[in-house]
């Protein structure tokens, strides 16, 4: 392996400088191959990671022109058809950027593509570390990181296209502070706290330059942070891997960093700000200069806000109109509830879920191989029932263009999600769990008499048959990361003395949570003892230790 | 950023590798002349071969990627050809839609072939040219061992004790009590963030506008439409089934213009007057069927802006609140809870439509002190 060549003095004159002062050669020797499992699933993270690259060097462009302001102009830039419009600042210097600004309808293009993807890929990437239980201890913090990134990504969102002060973001703007005045006790202090007075224009036209400084300062510092933070983790704890050949919970299979490794995330980085430039390019999104200024009493028909502010907008469409006004004072049920419960409810059970799975499991060991979701059926049910929820809220935001779409009334629709919300994930999860159960019936079999090999033997007798083969090293390895699970929760240790979670009601419903989690679980087994007895001892250690 | 060293210099695993590179199974009853119809085993890529690179394929994968790269290379300089064109376009520099639009098409094509051009080659290049192998690495403990805690444990409590913070419970507490205002602070700091509500939701434009008019011995405040600030006259007014966007004559005069006409807003509509209940206690607020109600949507504010003039619903495009014109703007699906208020009208002597109070109740959202 070993190469007897020195590198240039290019590299060596930097290295050994940075070495003298800081002893950064031990620290690079150390990482520089660090080992990288590879799975096209372990990139999702890495685009979400590039988007926001992107995000942060075309959103400096941006703001190069961008004029967060709300005072009033008269406009006479190039676009004809808005010349001689009264408009705000905001909005003139955003027709700038896209009209007169060579290259500036493509940086806001791809800032809001880039936005976009910035979600999509985060959103992916915490589905596949739900669904392989890649969250589990000791991955715990940088699962409530994720949670935070998307949060965060939400508002910075919102508040990005609030900025250009077009008649879109002028509504979005408008919903908000509906939202924010339907807050018990302090739900008006907020509102003028927010915008500075009233809607739109407070005294001096503060809620775009607010937005503004949130956009480009506070926000992103946070995510970058975070960021920063659950890079550093990732590469301390280093990469969960799938299971497979050779791999075990204690080791990592994989190629280098350097070289391997560092070629393919640039050539990832490569590739997503190539598919954004792209659809920079030949998809137009956002046009404000079809949409004209804000006017708060004007509205576009049938305008969408951005995909991950769609379950919000479902949400408010789709809840009954309850308001209660006693003693002189309303709650609006109609808007606090859809604001708080739906989005509360995923990203609170997300954030707590993996500390339930722990108490419900009692597994406390650390997990560093991923489990495949058919093998926690429970885990892959809940996840996809709230796939439903979310998407089915996602889907009511859009009740308009679906009612037009497939001619049914609106109302129709609307009702059709006020039921369909509380059905879909129970039906969901059901149907999930079953399929996970047959899955893992699929690879017992498979382990007990083989694989159908798709090759027809005729016996002499002339019956037909299906020739079984043995299972390759590759899938018995994958089948075998099965850990068969027992539905007995330990509830004394080893001594005898009763576990202090076990009594009580509490302690009953864990124990009845456990049976839940564990009681239809299929044992998938090695069936040649003799020779793959190693094997076989790890796929069955202990539930708890 | 430490790392946990030690244990898990790389190592190379034959072992390891070979089993990544086990033939896959392959699916289907071999056809004739051994031939498979179909398996599931894709062109190994030279990953963990070593240096036993075929040179031939190597040499054609080196050609590709030099290509690849070479491409980029041209589409960045179009790039910047693409950007000195752009400004030529105009009398002075990149001038309106059209010209924003060939120029993005131009810069953008360029710097997507730029990338993805580099993207590819760098791919092919991991696949075909690079020659790591696989290796694995131990894992190690995480955790840092009960000696290490214990350690600290210790040497925390010998400086917390040193420190006198434990034994002097006084120091602790002052210590406290001088954090906690400290911590208020911020708090106070944004105060002026913004006025208090007082009882600005409460009225609108509208109020003032008709206290006006009266002072100057005037009925009532006449109805402009928005935009245009025309007033009406009732016969300008008089197909039934039209809708029309009103705010109060001189609104756009007042100090905060836009936040007067965001509560003010307006809807104007003819109900036919066969069709048209009035609502008990405002009998004489409607000419005629036509009628005035708020446009901001009771549920959080948007311009209820559709009509349904077969139906009389008012339609809120946000979430699709429904408000019945015939009714008083009663709700009648979707989300909002109360029916869009209404103004009270009236014609003046010129014939003009005119407002003669303001709205009974406040406009816009639900909030908790509303009531
Ligand atoms: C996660 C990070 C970010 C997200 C999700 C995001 C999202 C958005 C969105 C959706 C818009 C509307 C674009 C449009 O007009 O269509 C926007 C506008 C803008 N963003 Fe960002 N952004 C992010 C980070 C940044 C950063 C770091 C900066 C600056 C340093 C920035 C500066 C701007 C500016 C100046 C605008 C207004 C100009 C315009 O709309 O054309 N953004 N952002
Ligand atoms: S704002 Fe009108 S329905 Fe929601």
């Amino acid at each position: 392996m070993s190469t007897q060549s020195t590198p240039p003095k290019a590299v060596s004159g930097p290295l050994n400088f940075l070495d003298d002062r800081l002893g950064s050669t031990t620290f690079f020797r150390r990482n520089m191959k660090k080992v990288f499992p590879d799975h096209w699933s372990f990139m999702l993270g890495e685009i979400a990671l590039y988007s926001f690259v992107i995000l942060l060097l075309t959103g400096t462009f941006l703001t190069l022109w961008f004029q967060p302001s709300m005072h009033e102009v008269v406009y006479e830039g190039s676009y004809t058809k808005l010349r001689g419009v009264v408009m705000s600042e905001a909005y003139a210097s955003t027709l700038h950027i896209s009209f007169d600004v060579r290259g500036g309808l493509l940086m806001r293009q791809i800032h809001h593509w880039a936005a976009i993807l910035f979600m999509c890929a985060i959103a992916a990437h915490m589905l596949r570390v739900f669904f392989t239980g890649a969250y589990r201890k000791p991955r715990e913090l940088n699962w409530l990181i994720g949670i935070g990134l998307f949060t965060l990504g939400m508002v910075e969102g919102l508040f990005g296209y609030s900025l250009p002060d077009d008649l879109l973001s002028g509504t979005g703007l408008r919903i908000t502070q509906g939202v924010a005045e339907a807050i018990p006790v302090v739900g008006t202090y907020i509102y003028m706290f927010l915008f500075g007075g009233e809607f739109p224009h407070g005294t001096h036209g503060e809620i775009i330059p607010r937005l503004f400084t949130l956009h480009v300062l506070l926000i992103p510092g946070v995510i970058l942070a975070l960021i920063t933070a659950h890079m550093m983790i990732m590469w301390h704890q280093k990469h969960t891997q799938m299971p497979g050949p050779g791999r075990t919970n204690d080791n990592v299979v994989g190629y280098p960093f350097y070289p391997v490794f560092m070629a393919k995330t640039g050539a990832y980085f490569l590739f997503t700000f190539g598919v954004i430039a792209l659809l920079a390019t030949f998809a137009q999104i956002n046009p404000i200069w079809m949409y004209g200024p804000y006017d708060p009493g004007a509205i576009s028909a049938g305008s969408q806000p951005d995909w991950y502010m769609g379950v919000l907008e479902g949400s408010l469409r789709i809840m009954p109109n309850w308001e209660t006004t006693a003693f002189g004072h309303t709650i609006s049920w109609n808007v606090l509830i859809p604001a708080l419960v739906p989005l509360g409810l995923v990203f609170g059970g997300a954030a707590l879920w993996p500390f339930l799975e722990q108490w419900i499991t009692g597994d406390k060991r650390h997990h560093h191989l991923v489990e495949r979701p058919r093998n926690a059926p429970v885990r892959t049910g809940v996840g996809m029932a709230a796939i439903t929820f979310y998407g089915l809220l996602w889907l009511a935001g859009a009740n308009d263009v679906i009612a037009e779409r497939f001619h049914v009334s609106l109302f129709a629709t609307t009702w059709f999600f006020r039921f369909a919300i509380f059905i879909g994930p129970v039906l969901a999860f059901v149907v999930t769990k079953r399929i996970c159960l047959g899955l893992q019936r699929k690879d017992a079999a498979v382990m007990h008499h083989g694989v159908e090999a798709g090759i027809i033997m005729m016996s002499p007798e002339g019956g037909f048959s299906e020739k079984h083969e043995p299972p390759t090293e590759e899938e018995r390895a994958v089948i075998l990361s099965k850990e068969n699970k027992s539905p007995a929760l330990r509830t004394a240790d080893d001594n005898g003395i009763p576990a202090p979670g076990a009594k009580g009601p509490l302690g009953h419903l864990r124990g009845r949570l456990h049976r839940y989690w564990t009681f239809d679980d299929i044992p998938v087994e090695e069936h040649d003892h003799e020779e793959h007895a190693e094997v076989d001892e790890g796929a069955r250690k202990e539930l708890t230790h | 950023m430490s790392d946990n060293t030690g244990s898990n210099e790389p190592m190379e695993s034959g072992d390891a590798v070979r089993k990544e590179q086990s033939p896959k199974r392959k699916v289907g009853t071999p056809a004739q002349g051994g031939r498979l119809l179909a398996t599931d085993e894709s062109e190994p890529a030279p990953q963990g071969a070593g240096a036993k690179l075929d040179e031939a394929a190597a040499k054609r994968a080196e050609r590709v990627v030099a290509a690849l790269f070479l491409l980029a290379a041209l589409a960045s300089v179009g790039f910047i050809a693409a950007y000195v064109w752009s400004g030529t376009q105009g009398p002075d520099g990149m001038h309106g839609i059209d010209d924003a639009r060939a120029s993005n098409y131009a810069l953008g094509a360029c710097m997507t072939v730029a990338m993805l051009a580099m993207a590819v080659g760098v791919t092919i290049w991991v696949r075909r040219l690079m020659t790591s192998k696989q290796i694995v690495q131990q894992r190690g403990e995480l955790p840092s061992g009960e000696a290490t805690r214990a350690e600290f444990e210790a040497a925390f409590m010998e400086g917390a004790e040193d420190s006198g913070i434990t034994k002097r419970p006084l120091l602790r507490r002052t210590l406290l009590l001088a954090a906690a205002p400290l911590g208020l602070a911020p708090l106070v700091l944004l105060r002026d963030l913004g006025p208090l509500p007082e009882k600005r939701l409460r009225h609108t434009f509208w109020g003032e506008a008709v206290k006006q008019a009266k002072a100057q011995g005037k009925q009532g405040v006449r109805l402009v439409v928005d935009g245009t600030n025309r007033p009406l006259r009732v016969s300008d007014f008089a197909t039934p089934g039209s809708m029309i966007t009103v705010v109060p004559e001189g609104i756009d005069k007042s100090p905060h213009a836009m936040n007067e006409i965001a509560k003010a807003v307006t809807i104007l509509i003819n109900v036919p007057a066969e069709k048209f209940k009035p609502v008990k206690g405002r009998e004489n607020w409607h000419v005629n069927g036509i009628v005035a109600y708020s446009k901001i949507c009771t549920h959080v504010g948007c311009p209820a802006a559709l009509y349904e003039q077969t139906t009389h619903h008012i339609l809120c495009p946000c979430h699709q609140s429904t408000f019945d014109a015939t009714d008083g703007a009663k709700v009648i699906f979707g989300p909002a809870a109360r029916p869009l208020p209404q103004l009270p009208l009236s014609v003046d002597n010129e014939g003009y439509l005119i407002a003669t109070g303001d709205f009974p109740e406040p406009v816009g959202p639900s909030f908790w002190e509303r009531g």
